[in-house]
């Protein structure tokens, strides 16, 4: 079979590009309620529809809650199933969130990053998908439209990997991702189809000589063991999303792997950093590596599961790292992602020292000069070994 | 990690046959039970119709009286039982 490097290049948005992944995957079913800034997907994906471009049902649902049970029914029926939201939609689905991961089906969800009400804001930050992360999901993030897109294919194949059957979340920023046109190399669909494959279901409720009864009541005798199955699935789905990054790599030319880094191994600071604005940060690191700091940057793709060995690894020899967090834990303790990293080189005998900074909740930019300012802080904390500001917030 | 698979239950908590019902016994919270007055039932099996835990043995279309291991005493087939006959009384299980 040929190895493609993909015929041209194509502008699109994040939602564009993600809508025309949903039509050269084409699931079985795809129950949606449209919201800001996801809305596009589903406005796309419902022409490709209408065109009778897919063979997919969609089912326009009265709520979010109702458009992930639908999603639970329809995969516990057999199908591949997709859908879309952002926000209070995907806070809608909450409940749900746990109940497809812990019934094992490999659904895929598409989260435009968007901030949470009170106040309503409907631009980018990753208070919706962080405040998921505990629903056993696998949550990917993506930089780019490119990478948006290609992570929608590979969901679908971690999603269903024998030994992972769990639902996956693709994240990109609202508006900055999402309504941004890029060039990106699009996929033949062909080979887009081969890559995902048919899917078999392991067992459906639709298989009426096997009768099988899903969302049954599990007592203190058994509880435990399932989640414990369910945490082992999660911890070794890391192996899959490794595999599938290499084997997508070999057939596309673009290779995904836990995380990236950029400049981080000979760097003395270091910012960590998910999403859109690690673009911004690069900009940074260039810059001020041609002042002569040494300095990187990591940026995970995989933060279900955590990656905690990797990724102290990748720090160990870094003697200041920058967490930056577009969502607040309300802990008092720094964000989400600051919380994990800083928790991961615990292990470390020498530990670099680590800050946590809040950054560009509610689509507030974080701009090239935000970045120098934390290279410049981390800089004095490799200087004096002494952290002064523990947390805070920036780009106020 | 070392890791050992638990034991052999079904990926994600599914039942994975069917008719498993039959091995729950959903009669042990029973407070009132069903009693079947033969003379006055008519065999219409309107509770064998109503009866959410087919808990109504039947045979040969006739009403023969409850499986008490899945009837939970929820009292519906005395209520459903037409006005005329009222052939089922609900009493104490404790008495
Ligand atoms: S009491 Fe309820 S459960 Fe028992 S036989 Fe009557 S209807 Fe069925
Ligand atoms: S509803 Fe009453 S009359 Fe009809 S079969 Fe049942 S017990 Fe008999």
């Amino acid at each position: 079979m040929a190895i493609t490097m993909t015929k041209g290049q194509v502008g699109l948005t994040g939602n564009a590009a993600i809508a025309y992944a949903m039509k050269q995957i084409n699931p079985d079913v795809c129950p949606a309620y449209p919201i800001t800034p996801s809305t596009a997907i589903i406005e796309d994906f419902s022409g490709y529809v209408a065109d009778g471009a897919v063979d997919t049902e969609l089912i326009t649902v009265e709520s979010e809650h109702s458009a992930m049970s639908a999603c639970i029914g329809a995969s516990a029926a057999g199908a591949r199933v997709m859908t879309a939201t952002s926000s209070q939609g995907l806070a809608l689905m909450w409940e749900m969130l746990y109940i497809a991961s812990g019934m094992r089906l490999p659904i895929i969800l598409t989260d435009v990053n968007r901030a949470l009400s009170a106040p309503i804001n409907i631009h980018c930050d990753h208070s919706d998908s962080m405040g998921a992360r505990d629903s056993g999901w696998i949550q990917l993030y993506s930089e780019t439209v490119q990478e948006a897109y290609d992570n929608l294919f590979q969901a679908v194949r971690i999603a269903e990997h024998r030994k992972v059957l769990l639902p996956v979340m693709v994240c990109l920023d609202g508006f900055i991702t999402s309504h941004a046109i890029e060039n990106i190399s699009l996929i033949d669909d062909a080979e887009a189809k081969q890559f995902v494959g048919e899917y078999i279901p392991r067992q459906h409720l639709l298989d009426t000589d096997n009768p099988i009864t899903y969302g049954a009541m599990s007592l203190p005798e058994n509880y435990i063991e399932f989640k414990h199955e369910q945490s082992r699935a999660i911890a070794g789905s890391k192996e899959v999303v490794l595999e599938i990054g290499k084997e997508f790599g070999k057939k596309f030319g673009r290779e995904y792997g836990l995380f990236e880094t950029y400049r981080l191994d000979d760097a003395d600071t270091a910012i960590v950093i998910l999403n859109s604005a690690a673009g911004t940060t690069k900009v940074a690191v260039d810059a001020l590596r041609k002042q002569g700091m040494k300095v990187g940057l990591l940026r995970p793709r995989l933060f279900r599961p955590f990656p905690f060995k990797e990724i102290t690894a990748a720090l160990k020899n870094v003697k200041a790292v920058g967490v930056l967090d577009r969502a607040d834990s309300m802990s008092g303790f720094g964000g989400p992602l600051f919380s994990e990293v800083r928790s991961a080189l615990y292990d470390l005998e020498a530990r670099p020292k680590i800050i946590s900074r809040i950054y560009g909740l509610g689509g507030r930019d974080y701009k090239v000069k935000d970045a120098v300012e934390v290279f410049g802080e981390l800089d004095r904390i490799r200087e004096t070994g002494k952290v002064e500001t523990l947390t805070k917030y920036i780009t106020l | 990690m070392e890791e050992k698979k638990d034991n052999n239950l079904p990926l994600g908590g599914v039942i994975p046959k069917g008719g498993t019902a039959h091995e729950y016994s959903t009669g042990g919270w029973r407070k009132l039970r069903p009693v079947l007055d033969k003379n006055r039932c008519t065999n219409c099996l309107i509770c064998w119709v109503m009866c959410p835990d087919s808990a109504v043995i039947t045979e040969d279309g006739k009403m023969l009286g409850f499986d008490m291991e899945h009837c939970k005493g929820c009292g519906i087939c005395a209520v459903e039982c037409p006005d005329k006959v009222k052939a089922i009384k609900m009493e104490e299980e404790a008495e």
